[in-house]
């Protein structure tokens, strides 16, 4: 066996894959043309060297550092990949792969233009060089690429008024979510100003300075991974972009705002203490349940996933705010229960949305529409998308035994832990949280069925949808891959969680109780194997032997014809398609039941009297507290000083002086009580 | 080996008892409701003739049902009878008890409910959709108390496998506890709507504006329905059994026992699962349907209750 | 020991789920019969404690409670609501799931106080202030959310159920105290039928809303 050389290390193999993932996006942006044709295949080659590179760095444990001699004079460019970048890396990239393979599907003579290829690599390239950042201008930096990259791709599209808003919007929040980290980084330098994370863990830090910086980070990362009520610009942005683009935004650059939190709060920041948890549970589980109802209630295909990725930040948030909780108060079993569910939620999060986005695409794609109501019927045209997003549908619906029900179970294993805290407010504060998530997870159900349902089953209600085409080959492919991801990390939970071992022990102090304590190797196991255990591989051979079985019984035992006839639906079928359920009816009772309560849903019915003529008239009035509150008061307030403060510039030269000379005299009053 | 051995029997001994029993079950609810309302009521066994009628009888499919509909039933069957073969019934810590804890098995009823609601919308009809929709809806409702009773089970068995909490109540003296009771009401609720019982749902009608279970399988015939049908059987079978396990586990036989204590065990579950049928008959001829949007209310008893329980049981171990 | 334990903690969680059983009732007939059920309740806790505390006198309490609050006052009450002919409905001005969610969350912060101020007290004390104080507090909410008179009255006696409890639950509170207030009781329940009469009278109408039109400080 060959030793390989010193210089091959993990940590320069990825730094080879951005570089190459850079300089594709330069050459495709610069030479255009034909250049945006090498976009895709070099980021197939580039996420495949950054995942073996991560996956590599994470086994092995390793730390590289480096400092690069560019940057700024002085400092140089510290970068570092650990175990924590390692994980959220292979995040990124297998999203990337996924959305880069997806892309090679792509119509070269309409899909392929240089407002996205170029920025899509260069967006890639960014979003990694985050992750390995190691000082906080080089994080700053590489996260403003990453956020006026993805605006670019946002406002890709910038014929459409809506994607001109979206990208408007986003470019505010980027802007106001960066200052807030530049304000986190700051007080975590202190004032012996050491930018290096390095200095930044050394340094000693006062309650009042944790706290402020704890604010600052949940504006600064929480607006970008989109925590109510930050959350506003997200379902606005992530839609407006190319399908892959928002596959990568939703699944992919949350999760590098996911580890930026990650990172400041459970690395540099130090010792947790217990009240730090109390934002995370508490729009954490906010977030989590308004934004399905947002979602059960748009009439989006879009939409509805970007609204649900809104959820997903929100338990990822609830779970990172249980593991902070449990460790700030000793009980570090169940912090890695807690960690292990954030950490797992966050990849299987992004690999059900991404294949998610991908089939919305497709959809898209396809007939052209992404309303709900003018879709259906797709599985008969679509069949193999139908499935695939099927599968993509049970994972987010966290359904066994498919992944997204491996962090479910081991986010509840950890709120069943909460009665243990002994500071009652937390103890108390659990079961309102557990109870939200459950509710979060039945709404998520609703809304997917309803997604699904309305999408592809049912019967076409235009004429795009009945003229629906499969997706071209390759972007099957990439949607097969995710789903068979979303298989695996469902029946091989254990792998994963062997996988970041190395992070559990380094931020919560202990492991999972790994493979071998459980009854069989495959089993996960939460606390111990007297207390909670899950066997996902049982499960599903179970499911499979049983169903066959049956299947193969029921045909042998019963009559086997089947007669094709027309609907029964008891007795009055109607041929119209648009007497079926649409999203909206679908939705009714959780708008009466929920909506209500949240958004104060009216239903107006206008029913003429018998007799009269006129045509009856049904509405429903929603209003956004969040949007109203939280965007259009500021937004009306400003307008509303601007319009006063217009008065200023129509004055007499003597006003001005009169300002002038007031200011002037103002001054040097407080010059001289000050001095 | 010769435990896996004993093991394995007794697991496959229970996968084909529910199968047995769940018909019969049903069997009995009809027929004390039936004598309740002065009818004489057709025999308990109706419900295994039904099913072979229906396996016999020939599945008419609409034109435009997809391979989603047509596979659904074996599905939604599936996740249902495993779901049941996981819950102890009479004996403890068989074969695959481990692999699935309560808040998988939940997962699991949710998965075949998920698959049945999507079933539901394959043909493109309005009922179809109303009923995917209301139940779904009702899921939400439930599923919060849900979490809350295990909750409360957890804090006090220390444990959210089943053969754990059934052995712990089983190992600690019988006392009146509040919060069990409050759970166990909870509980009940719950599974009253899950499985499309009165007064959320009506399993005995057709009449278009009250069915919520019978409108999303309205398409549904022959091998199909019987299939369905034989679900919901054994959905009631896995909520009794339940309801069995966690809050009544006397009479259940310890793990390790070996095949005497589990025939005293067979014993005991069959007729506590008896008992729970007559008293599921007699609720639901003392009580009304209710209506869809009076649900909220009637489900958030089951939360506060839950919820209750929950607050309740922090009080007593902090004093204790 | 724990048997004692177990059934007072039993009696008094039941008081408190009459309590919520009050917020979800939307007939004032239903609301009076739970009223009596939580007034039974509160005599058999009373009693539970006699035994258990081996302080007989507190059976007295017990009867009053069970004669007056249990059995008198219920029967006056429905007779006015007859005799008045009020409409039956009870008008909610927050519906039952936010009440609901409102009392909860009123009980769990009984709860955390009760047992955040008192840590050194004895079983009986610290389960039965919790308890108590989330009754008081259940009473309030139905006092605010109701508009009816006859719900408010009814709020007002179970508030002072909460308050026997947390008496009874707590040692060395003399007898007079309780005969005492029970009378008050009684005369409350005589000033606010008189009460009742008077706003009918006036307005035709038991709504409380109404009063608001003769307030001086009209907004």
């Amino acid at each position: 066996m060959i030793a390989a050389p010193a210089y091959l290390t993990p940590f320069a193999g990825l730094l080879c894959a951005i570089v190459l993932y850079a300089v594709a996006g330069v050459i495709a942006g610069v030479l255009r043309g034909g250049a945006l044709r090498i976009v895709y295949p070099v980021a197939i080659v580039a996420a495949l060297i950054a995942i073996a590179c991560d996956l590599a760095a994470l086994m092995s444990q390793g730390d590289f550092a480096h400092v690069l001699p560019i940057g700024l004079p002085g400092t140089g460019l510290r970068l570092r990949l650990d175990t924590l970048s390692a994980f959220f890396g292979l995040i990124v990239n297998i999203g990337v792969l996924a959305a880069a393979i997806y892309g090679l599907g792509l119509d070269p003579a309409h899909d392929l233009s240089g407002r996205i290829e170029p920025f899509f690599a260069i967006f890639v390239a960014a979003m990694n060089a985050v992750l390995i950042a190691d000082d906080a201008f080089a994080f700053l930096f590489f996260w403003e690429v990453m956020s006026l990259m993805s605006w670019a791709l946002v406002v890709a599209n910038h014929e459409s008024p809506e994607n001109r808003k979206a990208g408007q919007v986003y470019l505010l929040m980027a802007a106001i979510g960066t200052a807030a980290l530049l304000f986190a980084f700051g007080g975590l330098a202190g004032t012996a100003g050491g930018y290096s994370f390095e200095a930044m863990r050394a340094a000693a830090k006062t309650p009042l300075v944790s706290t402020l910086v704890l604010t600052a980070v949940l504006i600064g990362a929480g607006s970008k991974a989109g925590i109510a009520p930050l959350h506003a610009w997200l379902p606005l942005a992530h839609p407006a972009a190319p399908s892959h683009v928002s596959a990568l935004m939703s699944g992919v650059m949350t999760k590098v705002a996911i580890y930026g939190l990650i990172r400041v709060v459970f690395d540099l920041l130090g010792a947790p203490v217990w009240w730090w948890a109390l934002p995370f549970l508490l729009l954490g589980a906010a977030t989590a349940v308004l934004g399905l109802l947002y979602a059960v209630l748009d009439g989006d295909l879009k939409r509805v996933l970007a609204y649900s990725t809104v959820e997903n930040i929100g338990i990822i948030f609830v779970a990172l705010g249980m593991a902070l909780a449990f460790k700030a108060e000793g009980l570090n079993a169940a912090a890695a229960v807690a960690l292990a569910a954030a950490l797992l939620h966050a990849i299987n999060h992004s690999w059900f949305k991404s294949l998610l986005f991908l089939g919305a695409g497709a959809v898209l794609h396809a007939t052209g529409r992404r309303d709900l109501d003018g879709l259906g019927g797709l599985i008969h045209t679509m069949p193999k998308t139908a499935a695939l997003f099927l599968a993509g549908t049970m994972s987010i619906c966290a359904l066994p035994p498919f992944n997204g029900f491996i962090s479910e179970w081991l986010l509840f294993q950890s709120v069943l832990a909460g009665p243990g805290f002994p500071e009652p407010v937390l103890r108390f504060l659990s079961p309102a949280v557990g109870a939200m998530l459950a509710l979060a997870a039945a709404l998520a159900a609703a809304c997917f069925v309803r997604a699904f349902g309305i999408v592809f089953l049912g019967r076409a209600r235009s004429p795009a949808a009945s003229a629906a085409h499969e997706a071209p080959r390759v972007q099957i492919a990439a949607m097969g891959l995710l789903a068979a991801l979303c298989l695996f990390g469902g029946l091989f939970a254990s792998a994963l969680v062997a996988l970041i071992e190395p992070l559990l022990v380094k931020f919560a102090g202990v492991a999972l109780p790994g493979a071998g304590t459980g009854p069989t190797p495959f089993a996960l196991v939460a606390f111990d194997p007297k207390r909670a255990t899950y066997d996902a591989l049982t499960i599903g051979i179970f499911l499979i032997v049983s169903g066959t079985l049956t299947t193969l019984v029921v045909h042998r035992i019963s009559n086997r014809r089947t007669r094709r006839g027309p609907a029964w639906d008891c007795g009055f079928p109607n041929a119209s398609p648009i007497t079926q359920y649409s999203g909206s009816s679908f939705s009714q009772p959780l708008r009466r039941v929920y909506g209500a309560f949240a958004f104060g849903a009216r239903d107006n019915v206008d029913m003429p009297a018998p007799g009269d003529m006129r045509a009856a008239h049904f509405s429903v009035t929603m209003r956004d507290p969040v949007w109203q509150c939280l965007h259009a008061a500021p937004a009306r307030a400003v307008f509303g000083l601007a319009r006063r403060l217009n008065r200023f510039q129509f004055l007499t030269i003597r006003s001005y002086l009169v300002f002038m000379f007031s200011a002037l005299i103002v001054l040097l009053l407080v010059a001289a009580v000050w001095f | 080996m010769r435990d896996t051995i004993i093991l394995l029997a007794g697991q496959f001994a229970q996968m084909m008892l529910v199968l047995l029993i769940a018909p019969l079950i049903t069997g009995i609810i009809r027929r004390v409701k039936a004598r309740f309302m002065r009818r004489k009521g057709a025999p308990v066994w109706q419900p295994y003739v039904d099913l072979s009628k229906l396996l016999r009888k020939e599945s008419v499919i609409a034109e435009n049902a997809s391979w989603l509909f047509r596979s659904a039933p074996y599905a939604v069957f599936a996740f249902a009878w495993v779901a049941a073969a996981l819950v102890p019934s009479f004996a403890a810590g068989l074969m695959f008890n481990w692999a699935a804890d309560v808040v998988a098995l939940v997962a699991l009823l949710g998965a075949g409910r998920a698959i049945l609601a999507l079933a539901g919308m394959d043909i493109g009809t309005s009922f179809g959709g109303i009923g995917s929709s209301r139940e779904m809806m009702i899921a939400t409702l439930a599923e919060p108390a849900l979490l809350l009773v295990f909750l409360t089970l957890a804090l006090m068995a220390g444990s959210t496998r089943l053969p754990e909490i059934a052995g712990h109540f089983i190992s600690t003296p019988p006392t009146v506890r509040i919060s069990l009771a409050l759970a166990l009401v909870a509980f009940v609720i719950v599974a009253l709507a899950e499985n499309a019982r009165i007064p959320v749902d009506n399993p005995a009608t057709h009449l278009e504006l009250t069915m919520v279970h019978e409108a999303m399988v309205l398409e549904y015939s022959g091998r199909h329905l019987a299939m369905i049908e034989f679900a919901a059987q054994l959905k009631i079978v896995t909520y009794l059994a339940l309801i069995a396990c966690l809050f009544v586990p006397w009479g259940m036989a310890p793990a390790n026992a070996g095949p005497f204590a589990w025939f005293a065990g067979l014993l005991a579950w069959a007729s506590k699962l008896c008992l729970g049928a007559v008293l599921l008959g007699a609720w639901e001829v003392s009580i009304a349907k209710m209506r869809v949007f009076r649900l909220p209310d009637f489900l958030g008893i089951a939360f506060v209750f839950a919820f209750l329980a929950i607050l309740m049981a922090f009080v007593t171990r902090a004093v204790l | 020991m724990f048997a004692a334990y177990d059934i007072a903690h039993l009696l008094a969680g039941l008081m408190l789920v009459t309590g919520f059983a009050m917020l979800y009732q939307d007939r004032i007939s239903a609301v009076l019969t739970t009223f009596a059920v939580q007034a039974i309740l509160l005599s058999c806790a009373v009693a539970w404690q006699a035994v258990a505390q081996n302080r007989p006198h507190l059976f007295i309490t017990a009867a009053l409670a069970l004669g007056l609050k249990g059995l008198v006052i219920p029967y006056a009450l429905r007779r006015m609501v007859l005799k008045l002919g009020m409409h039956r409905e009870v008008e909610q001005v927050v519906g039952v799931a936010k009440a609901f969610i409102l009392g909860l969350c009123l009980t769990a912060l009984s709860f955390m106080l009760v047992l955040r101020v008192t840590v050194k007290a004895d079983v009986f004390t610290r389960e039965g202030l919790a308890m108590a104080l989330a009754i008081i507090l259940i009473a309030l909410l139905m006092m605010i959310t109701r508009r009816n008179a006859v719900t408010q009255i009814v709020g007002f006696m179970s508030l002072e159920n909460g308050l026997i409890l947390a008496a009874t639950g707590a040692r060395g509170m003399p007898l007079v105290v309780e005969v005492s207030v029970a009378f008050s009781v009684l005369i409350a329940l005589f000033v606010f039928g008189v009460f009742v009469f008077r706003i009918r009278e006036r307005f035709d109408s038991v709504d409380i809303e109404a009063l608001d039109q003769v307030r001086g400080d009209q907004r």
